[in-house]
C-alpha cells in the first residue's frame, strides 16, 4: 500500500499534463454550463454602478493588456460593452499597453455591430500613447492634445462622441481592463483620485487580491476578477435578455470548476504520499 | 562632468516635480517636464527596435545558441512593421489580420500554459509540512472552490467563506506590503533625486 501511494507521490508531470488538459477541453466540447450566482460583491457593485449611470453618460474604457491575458479579460471588454452600448453610454477608449488597441477595437466593433451602434458617434477608439501615468496626468487638462487623433488617423474634434469631452473631468467614468502596469492602479491614482472620478477595473485572476484594498477604500467603485468576474458580468448582462448570444467566459467556468477541481485533486495526493512518507520514515527511527 | 550632470539632471527634474503640488509657479514646468517624459519615452522604443535587431544579428553572425530562432524574430519583426506601415493598423487590414489570427493566440497560448505549470508545481510543492502551510493549503482551496460555480454547488456558503478571505486577511497583507512598498519608493526617490542612490547611472559611485 505505502509502495503504491509513494508511486502516486512520484506522479509523472506528463500524466498531470494530460489530465489538466482533459479537464480544461472536455467541459468546453461539451459545452457544459454551470450556473453562477450572483450575490453583493465587487463585480456587482461594477454592475449596479453602470446601471446607475444615466442614458448618454460619457464612459472611458482602457485596456490595458495584451493577447497572453485575453482569455481572462477579453470576455470582461465585451460584456461591459454590450452593458454600456444598451444603456446608449457613449464609450471612448484607449490603452496603455500597444497591443490592447486591437483587442480593444475587436471587442467594440463586434458588439457595436451586433447593436448598431456607430463608430466615431457611440464610440470611439483613440489608440495607444507612450507614458503610462504622465499621459493620464496629461489627459486630466486637455485630452486633445494628447490624442488629437484616433488610432486611424481621424481628426478626434470632429467626432460625435467626442463632444464636450475635452478632459478626464468630463467622463462620469473610467473603466481599465488591467494586466499589469500601467493599468488599474494608474487610473486610480493619477485619475480617480486627482480629478475625483469614478473608476473602475477588470483584472486578472491573479492580480484581483491586490486590489482589494482600493475597493475597501471606494477608489474602485467595483472589480472583475478573473473569468469568474467576467463570468458573473456576462450572467448580469443577459438577465431579461431574449435569446442571449452565447457568453464566453460562462463557458470557460465550467472549463475552470473541472480544472480547479483537478489541481485539488492532484494537492491532496501529494500530500497523502507526503504523510505516508513522512510516516514511514518516522517509523524507521 | 559625465557624473554631475546626469545627478543635476535628476536633481533639477525630480524637484521640480514635487514642487509643483506645492508651488503652483512651478506648474507649467512640470507639465514641460511630462512632455519630455512621452517623447523621451516614444524615442526608447526605437532604441529597443533597433537592440532587438542588433542582438539577433549578433547572434546569427556568430552562431550563438539557439540562433536557429533569430532570423524567425527578424522576419517577424520585419513583417509587422512593413504590414503597418505599409497598408496601416486599422481593422480588417493585413496588420491586424496578423495581429488577431497569430499574435493574439500565440500569446494566449503560452500564458495558458501556466495552468500545466501550476498543476505540476502544486502538487509537488503544496505540502501541509506545518500548521502554517496547512492554514495556507485550507484557504487556498476555499478560494479555488469559491472562485468557480462548482463550490457553491457544494456548499453554498463556500463563495461568502473565500469572499472574507479577501476583503480581511488577504486585505491586510496587501495594505501592509503596499504602505512597505510606497515607504520604500519615496525613501529611494529621494535618495536618487539627492544624488545617494546612484546605481540608475549605471554602476558609476
Amino acid at each position: 500500500m505505502a509502495t503504491f501511494i509513494e508511486k502516486l507521490g512520484n506522479l509523472d508531470r506528463r500524466v498531470i499534463f494530460v489530465l489538466m488538459a482533459l479537464a480544461v477541453i472536455i467541459p468546453l466540447a461539451l459545452r457544459m454550463n454551470l450556473p453562477i450566482p450572483i450575490d453583493k460583491g465587487p463585480s456587482k457593485n461594477l454592475f449596479d454602478a453602470i446601471d446607475a449611470l444615466p442614458e448618454g453618460s460619457r464612459v472611458l474604457i482602457s485596456f490595458d493588456y495584451d493577447p497572453s491575458t485575453m482569455p481572462e479579460l477579453q470576455p470582461m471588454a465585451v460584456a461591459l460593452s454590450q452593458h454600456l452600448m444598451t444603456r446608449d453610454i457613449r464609450i471612448v477608449s484607449l490603452a496603455l499597453w500597444p497591443m490592447g488597441v486591437s483587442l480593444g477595437n475587436e471587442a467594440l466593433s463586434a458588439v457595436g455591430d451586433s447593436l448598431g451602434k456607430e463608430e466615431y458617434v457611440d464610440w470611439v477608439n483613440l489608440g495607444y500613447k507612450i507614458g503610462g501615468g504622465v499621459l493620464i496626468v496629461r489627459m486630466g487638462s486637455d485630452i486633445q492634445s494628447v490624442f488629437p487623433t484616433d488610432y486611424g488617423g481621424n481628426p478626434v474634434d470632429e467626432m460625435p462622441v467626442m463632444q464636450g469631452v475635452n478632459k478626464l473631468g468630463d467622463l462620469d467614468m473610467i473603466i481599465s481592463l488591467s494586466a499589469g502596469d500601467p493599468g488599474i492602479e494608474t487610473w486610480i491614482m493619477m485619475a480617480g483620485d486627482r480629478y475625483n472620478i469614478a473608476v473602475g477595473g477588470g483584472c486578472t485572476a491573479v492580480s484581483a487580491p491586490q486590489l482589494y484594498p482600493y475597493l475597501s477604500t471606494g477608489q474602485l467603485i467595483g472589480l472583475l476578477g478573473g473569468l469568474k468576474g467576467a463570468g458573473d458580468y456576462e450572467t448580469m448582462v443577459r438577465i431579461g435578455v431574449e435569446n442571449p448570444p452565447p457568453g464566453i467566459a460562462i463557458a470557460g467556468m465550467a472549463a475552470q470548476s473541472v480544472a480547479h477541481l483537478v489541481i485539488m485533486l492532484f494537492i491532496i495526493i501529494g500530500n497523502i504520499a507526503y504523510l505516508s512518507e513522512k510516516k514511514r520514515k518516522g517509523g524507521a527511527k | 562632468m559625465r557624473l554631475v550632470i546626469p545627478l543635476m539632471i535628476t536633481f533639477v527634474a525630480g524637484m521640480i516635480m514635487i514642487l509643483q503640488f506645492f508651488v503652483p509657479a512651478t506648474q507649467p514646468m512640470g507639465d514641460n517636464l511630462q512632455e519630455w517624459y512621452m517623447i523621451v519615452s516614444s524615442a526608447a522604443i526605437f532604441l529597443g527596435a533597433a537592440n532587438l535587431i542588433t542582438v539577433h544579428v549578433h547572434k546569427i553572425r556568430f552562431k550563438a545558441r539557439n540562433w536557429k530562432y533569430s532570423p524567425i524574430t527578424l522576419i517577424g519583426f520585419a513583417v509587422m512593421i512593413i504590414t503597418g506601415l505599409v497598408f496601416g493598423i486599422e481593422a480588417d487590414l493585413p496588420f491586424d489580420y496578423l495581429f488577431q489570427q497569430m499574435v493574439a493566440p500565440m500569446a494566449a497560448t503560452m500564458f495558458s500554459l501556466l495552468a500545466f505549470f501550476v498543476a505540476s508545481a502544486a502538487f509537488r510543492a503544496f505540502r501541509a509540512s506545518n500548521w502554517r502551510a496547512s492554514l495556507l493549503l485550507v484557504s487556498a482551496f476555499v478560494v479555488m472552490l469559491g472562485r468557480v460555480p462548482i463550490g457553491s454547488m457544494i456548499w453554498n456558503k463556500i463563495p461568502i467563506i473565500s469572499e472574507w478571505i479577501m476583503q480581511y486577511p488577504n486585505m491586510a497583507g496587501q495594505r501592509a506590503v503596499m504602505i512597505g512598498a510606497a515607504m520604500g519608493m519615496i525613501a529611494t526617490s529621494l535618495r536618487m533625486i539627492f544624488g545617494i542612490e546612484r546605481s540608475y547611472l549605471g554602476g558609476a559611485d
